[in-house]
Parts: C-alpha cells; structure tokens; sequence
C-alpha cells in the first residue's frame, strides 16, 4: 500500500450505498478490501447483469461472493479452490469463450494477491457489452521466492487458452505461481532480475 | 644514406614510424576527402529500441526525407553500418543487445542520442527498468531532445553530426 | 521402398540433427522491437518462442506514483502514433470513478480525434508492411499521405504524435477557428489517396502471392485464443467494440464494421485499409452532427473519499480492443493500472501461425497481426 504524504484518509464513508446491493460487505476501513459498492447512483440494478450473477451464486454457493453488479459489469469473487470450476461453468453454460485481460493486484494489507480475470465473449450475442470479473486471491509472503512458495493459484490455461501469456506477466510481475501452466517462465523483464516482483506493494521505483 | 638507416633490427621499429609519418602526411590533403566521403554515406543500423522509431520512420517519409542529407534509411546489415540512432528508450533487457551491436560494427562509427529517454531516461526516470541515459554504454556524438523530436529536430541532428566529422581528424579511425 | 543410394560423403540427416535455431531480432529489418527465436527444419519453421519485453518501461508500476491527471503523458507513450486511442479507456474509466459525464460537444470531438488518430497508426503500420515485404512505394506512399491527418491533429492538439488531448472531463482545448471546412477537404483528399492503395498493393498479383493462404488463422481458433481487431475481423467474427460496446457518440454514427472470411495474412492486412475508409465516413458524420459551439470540459469533481472501487473500460483502437482496469483506493494515486493491450492478446496467435510456415513468410504473418512491440511490452 502506498504511503503517500497529503492523502487524508476521511472515516466518513458514503452511507447510501444502493438499497438493493445484494450482499452488502462491512464498510471498508482504511485497508482497502475488494468489497466493492455501486454508490453513484440509485439506480435499480441491472436484470440481465443480475441474472448472470445469480447463476454462478446458485451453482457455487458460499464459495463466491458477489461483489458488484453494474451496467454491463458483473464481478465476482471465487475462493482459490473454486476458481477452475467457476471458470469451467462460466465458460461452458454461460458462454464466455475468452479472457480480455488478467490483472493482478497487491494487497499487502491482507496478506493477499488478487488475480483479476475480465471474461468477455465473441460468439453469444446477447453477452456482447458484457464483462464478467473473476477475481480470485492468493496467499501473500512477505519475503517471496517466486514459483516456491505459498504464492499458488491454478491455472485457467486449459479453460481459456487466452490466458497464456496473460498468465506468466502476472507470474513475473507479481510472483504468483499458476500450477498447472504448462510453460511459467519470464516474459517481459529482464533475464537477470533478481529483485522482488515489481508490481508489488514494496516493492519502490528509484527515488519515490 | 637511408640504406644505413634501416639495418635488419631496426627495421619494424622504422616501418611502424614510417606509418605515422604516412598517416600524418595523408591527413592534412586527403582527410578531407576521406571525412567527405564519410559524411555523405551515413548508414544507419537497423535497431529500433522504443517509441521514437515512429519519428525516426517519419523522416524518411517523403515530406522530410533524410535521404537528401546523405543520411540512408535502415536497411542491411550492422557489419556494413557507421550510425547507430539510439530511438528511445533503452531498457535494461535492450542494453546488452544495444551494446552488441555497437561493438559488432567496424569503425569508424558514430552514436546519435535519439528523444529525451535516451538522453537522460526522459518521462521514465524513476521507472526500474529504464537506463538513466545511454552514456554509460556507448560514446554519443550527438543529442538530439525531445520525446519525441520531430522529424526537423532529427535532421537537424544528422546535420550536426556531418559538422562534426568534417571536423573530425580522418587518422583517427584510420 | 528401399533406401535410395546417395553417392559417396553425402547421408541423410536425421531430423532432430537438421533443425537449427534461429534467433530473429531485436537488431533485425523483420522483428521490429523484439526478438522471435525460430526453429527451422530446412525452410520450415517447426517451433517458435516469442520473447518481447525489450521496452518493458514498467508504465504499470509509475502509474502508481502519479496522480490521475500526471499519468496521462506518460500513459500514451506506449503507442504514440495511436495516442488518443491509448488514452481513451483510462480516461473513460477516470470519469467512471468520478461520476462525471461530458459535453456533446467533447464526445464529438474525441471520436473525430480518436479516428483520425486510428488512421495515422494504420498509415504507418502499411507503411512498415510495406518495407517488411520489400515493396517501398508502399513506404513512401502511407509515410507520406499520414502527414495530411498528422498536420490535422496538430492543428487540433498542437503536438505532431504525443497528443495528450483527452483528459478527464472532455478534452484539452476546443477546435481551432475553420477546423471543420479544413479537416473535411483533408478527410476527403485523404480517402481518394487511400483507395489508389489498391492498385499498388492490395490487387497487386505478387502481394496476393506472398500474403494470401500464409499464416491461416481459423475462426475457431481466432476466439479460442483471445485475438482482438483486425486480427479477429479477418477471421470472420464480426467484433468491434464501436459497434457491439458503443462508447461516446458511436452509436449515434453511421459505419460499418468489415469483415472478411480467409484470416490470412491479406486478409489481416486488407481490414485496417477497409476500417481507415470506414473512419473516413465516421469523421464526416461526427462533423455534420457535431454541435457547432459549447463547452468542452467539465470542471472535475472533489475525489469521493473511502472504500476502494475499480473500473474496466475498453475503446476500439487502431489494432483492437484495448481495455483498461483501474483500482483506486480513493487516493490521488491510482492503486493499480492494468492496460489490457491488443498487441499483448495478439502475440498468441504468433506461434500458433508461425509453425509449419516457410521462414520467408515469417515477415509477412509476423507484422499482419497489427502487433506493435512498444505496446505490448508497456
């Protein structure tokens, strides 16, 4: 988390998150969490968007959280065992057939990474706005040694071929190791970095 | 009275002097043509490190057109190129590559420090994979700013650096 | 059959014996910014590794230190001569975050900017086509007719390639007094240069050789591997964000999307020559419907303040869909900028089309998947 000098954290958090936010998440304090609200406006949440959310909620039950539903956004947080499954039915019954992007992103606070999967579809027409988010989180080490550690997570690589190279930037960028990758080596930096995996929280750029 | 000079010990000794008399001799009426023809047949490598490659394209276009200043476009092989155009940023996977390539070339030759990344690393100074300049591998003739410079500013550049091997003493690479 | 008799010193190779690796790049006229380490069986190409990250510049990781408006020079670094598009989902997706909804006005102009921008970058992709397969009318000609837009978004931004033009909130600065007349005599010059390419290139009976049935990319295997643009146009999935994701004014306007069935390598270089055209109808459109006068920016919001909050946006750029993932913690500072790159998605299909070709149409297929290096490495 970075620690920047004028930022003041205010307490007081927008208390008119939409009424009909599914399940809504304890407030999030100063650790940013992935609790995540649709607060702009009070506008009734989307069928379509809800539909598809409710079909994985159904199916998985209490290993994924829904955590927004938004125009044309549906987000959904899968446990790390659930999260080739998930992937399996989203692609299967619900027809997404690729991945747009894999982030990940580092919450030192939580001890965790989070993978962020952006499924999209090109051959059902009816999913052609939409976006469906996976994320999925992974044990963080303080002191990481990357593909030998705790920092695991399975890969999605023979659900969505897409992911391939998606999948070893993430490994690189921020240590997570995809088991079951069939080819997890080093892509964009250098042969010999040696340093932590650059994306992470403590990870500081030269003089900043 | 030369044959007494030269006796079969002394004889490497007076042919090693007698090429720094040569080279000394050929300088002063023939370096300016040799730095002439030097001048004129400026060939690029063929290596594009980042974003400034777009310019670098763009001079060649019709509108600019660099030809016109002896300066050709990126064609061929590194072993028959004098000019290494540094186009950007140099990273820390490029570097090693960048410097393969300059030692590869026969001399003589001559850098050009592309845009602002190549100068001092420009926008990308506290990035962690970004050289601060190129100065500390290669030997830069000529700087040219900007992120990117435009295509003038760049011809600009070729100019100054023809000035300067015109200048230049032609024995130095001889 | 037996084992014909070779004279004497000459035998027959094994196979594993006779492959030899190849490294194309980063110094090398067809690799561009990056290297592809190739092994050739004779003139077959039987395996093959991409390896990018040479301007790997960590944009990702800056982000993170600069505040939502700093970020924007240097986020379209990436692409320079698409800068507009590379900074169109990040600005989409800021003005998401903050709730905040532009002027007509502003969206008319960001799509005109946007399309002539997607022109610039598919001139000069022709043009580097061009050189790869040896054909330097093709250089000269799209090196020299972008100068005409270049001149146009300078006219408009004041910078010739690094615009910095779309900010949260609309755009930098309103048009220049005249732009309309001017920018329309251009447009239409421009689309009567750009359709005399197909007597030079495009129905040229050696390019047609070189390009058509090389580098197969089937429609199945178009979706199977995430493919965007062009890429994926040329495979025949009609699929463009502008169309299916319309952002701003694109559904308000009149164009089409152009698809073709073969997914070879002329295919994937006939599309963005199509698509330029179509941007020429889109520039006229927005000119006519563009609301002559009125404000172009919207002063921005206060940060809202606490919880954390993403946004995915995704535009239609010069090479495909280009997605951006933003995390903010409601600090200055973005938390995490993610670009999701088309060139990035389009290296895939690399190796796949690579394999079993000849090395000498290894150039062709390699600069068709419309991949510019500096993008996908960030």
């Amino acid at each position: 988390m970075s620690s920047e000098k004028e930022t003041v954290e205010k307490k007081t958090e927008d208390s008119k998150p939409s009424s009909a936010q599914a399940p809504e998440k304890p407030i999030p304090t100063k650790k940013p969490t992935p609790t995540k609200t649709s607060p702009k406006e009070e506008v009734e949440l989307p069928a379509f968007e809800k539909g598809i959310a409710d079909k994985i909620i159904e199916n998985f039950g209490e290993k994924t959280t829904l955590t927004f539903v938004k125009p044309d956004r549906v987000g959904i947080k899968v446990t790390r065992e659930a999260i080739h499954e998930v992937a399996e039915f989203a692609r299967d019954v619900l027809n997404y057939d690729h991945v747009d992007s894999v982030a990940g992103v580092d919450y030192p606070a939580d001890k965790e990474i989070e993978v962020v999967y952006h499924l999209s579809s090109y051959t059902d027409p009816t999913l052609d706005r939409q976006i469906l988010e996976l994320a999925t989180r992974a044990q963080r080490e303080d002191d990481p040694i990357p593909g030998n550690d705790a920092t695991k997570l399975p890969s999605l690589r023979d659900i969505f071929y897409s992911v391939e190279f998606h999948e070893r930037e993430v490994f690189e960028m921020l240590g997570v190791y995809f088991e079951g990758h069939p080819d997890n080596r080093r892509l964009l930096l250098p042969e010999d970095w040696a340093d932590l995996p650059p994306l992470r929280k403590d990870f500081r750029n030269k003089g900043r | 009275m030369l044959k007494d000079l030269i006796t079969p010990q002394n004889a490497n000794v007076f042919v090693g002097k007698l090429g720094d008399i040569l080279e000394k001799a050929i300088d002063k009426p023939l370096g300016y043509a040799i730095n002439w023809g030097r001048i004129w047949s400026l060939w690029p490598v063929h290596i594009e490190t980042a974003c400034c490659s777009v310019e670098f394209g763009a001079a060649s276009s019709p509108r600019y057109d660099v030809e016109r200043f002896g300066i050709i476009e990126a064609f061929g092989s590194l072993r028959q190129c004098d000019l290494v155009v540094v186009q950007g940023t140099i990273t820390r996977k490029m570097a090693p590559r960048l410097r393969l390539v300059y030692d590869q070339m026969p001399e003589p030759k001559y850098v050009i420090a592309m845009g602002a990344c190549a100068i001092t690393g420009g926008l990308y100074f506290d990035s962690y994979n970004v050289l601060p300049g190129i100065d500390g591998i290669l030997p830069v003739d000529v700087y040219v700013p900007g992120c990117p410079p435009r295509p003038e500013t760049l011809i600009q550049g070729c100019m100054l650096l023809q000035e300067k091997i015109k200048r230049m003493k032609a024995r130095k690479f001889v | 059959m037996s084992t014909p008799t070779l004279p004497p010193g000459l035998a027959i190779q094994k196979a594993d014996e006779r492959i030899m690796t190849l490294n194309v790049g980063p110094q090398h006229p067809g690799s561009g910014h990056m290297r592809i380490v190739v092994q050739i069986d004779g003139d077959y190409i039987v395996a093959c590794d991409p390896d990018p990250g040479y301007v790997h510049r960590g944009e990702e990781k800056m982000a993170e230190y600069r505040n939502y408006v700093l970020n924007i020079p240097h986020l379209e670094r990436p692409v320079i001569h698409d800068s507009c598009n590379i900074l169109y989902p990040y600005v989409l997706g800021v003005e998401e975050l903050l709730g905040l909804e532009i002027t007509e006005r502003a969206k008319y102009v960001r799509v005109i900017a946007a399309e002539l921008n997607r022109c610039v970058y598919t001139m000069y992709w022709l043009a580097i086509y061009g050189i790869f397969l040896g054909h330097s009318t093709m250089f000269m000609w799209p090196a020299g007719d972008r100068e005409l837009l270049i001149d146009l978004l300078e006219k408009m931004t004041g910078a010739r390639v690094t615009h910095s033009y779309f900010i949260p909130g609309g755009i930098r600065n309103d048009l220049p007094a005249n732009f309309e007349d001017v920018c329309l005599r251009q447009v239409n010059y421009f689309e009567k240069r750009i359709k005399e390419y197909a007597d030079v290139f495009y129905d040229n009976p050696i390019l047609i050789s070189r390009t058509e049935k090389t580098g197969v990319l089937s429609r199945e295997d178009a979706i199977r591997l995430g493919t965007t643009g062009s890429v994926l146009r040329a495979s025949g999935v009609d699929y463009d964000v502008r169309k299916k994701e319309p952002y701003d004014v694109y559904d308000e306007l009149d164009f089409q999307t152009n698809v073709m069935k073969s997914g070879d390598s002329y295919a994937r270089s006939r599309i963005p020559w199509l698509d330029m055209m179509e941007s020429c109808r889109i520039i006229r459109d927005a000119l006519q419907k563009m609301p002559k006068s009125g404000s172009v920016r919207v002063k921005l919001k206060p940060n809202p303040k606490g919880g954390i909050d993403s946004v995915y946006k995704r535009i239609e750029s010069g090479r495909g869909a280009l997605g951006c993932y933003i995390v903010s913690d409601k600090k200055p500072e973005p938390y995490r900028v993610k670009l999701s790159v088309p060139s990035f998605r389009n290296l895939i299909a690399l190796p796949h089309l690579l394999i079993g070709e000849k090395l000498g149409n290894m150039p062709s297929i390699y600069w068709s998947l419309n991949y510019w290096p500096v993008e996908a490495d960030r």
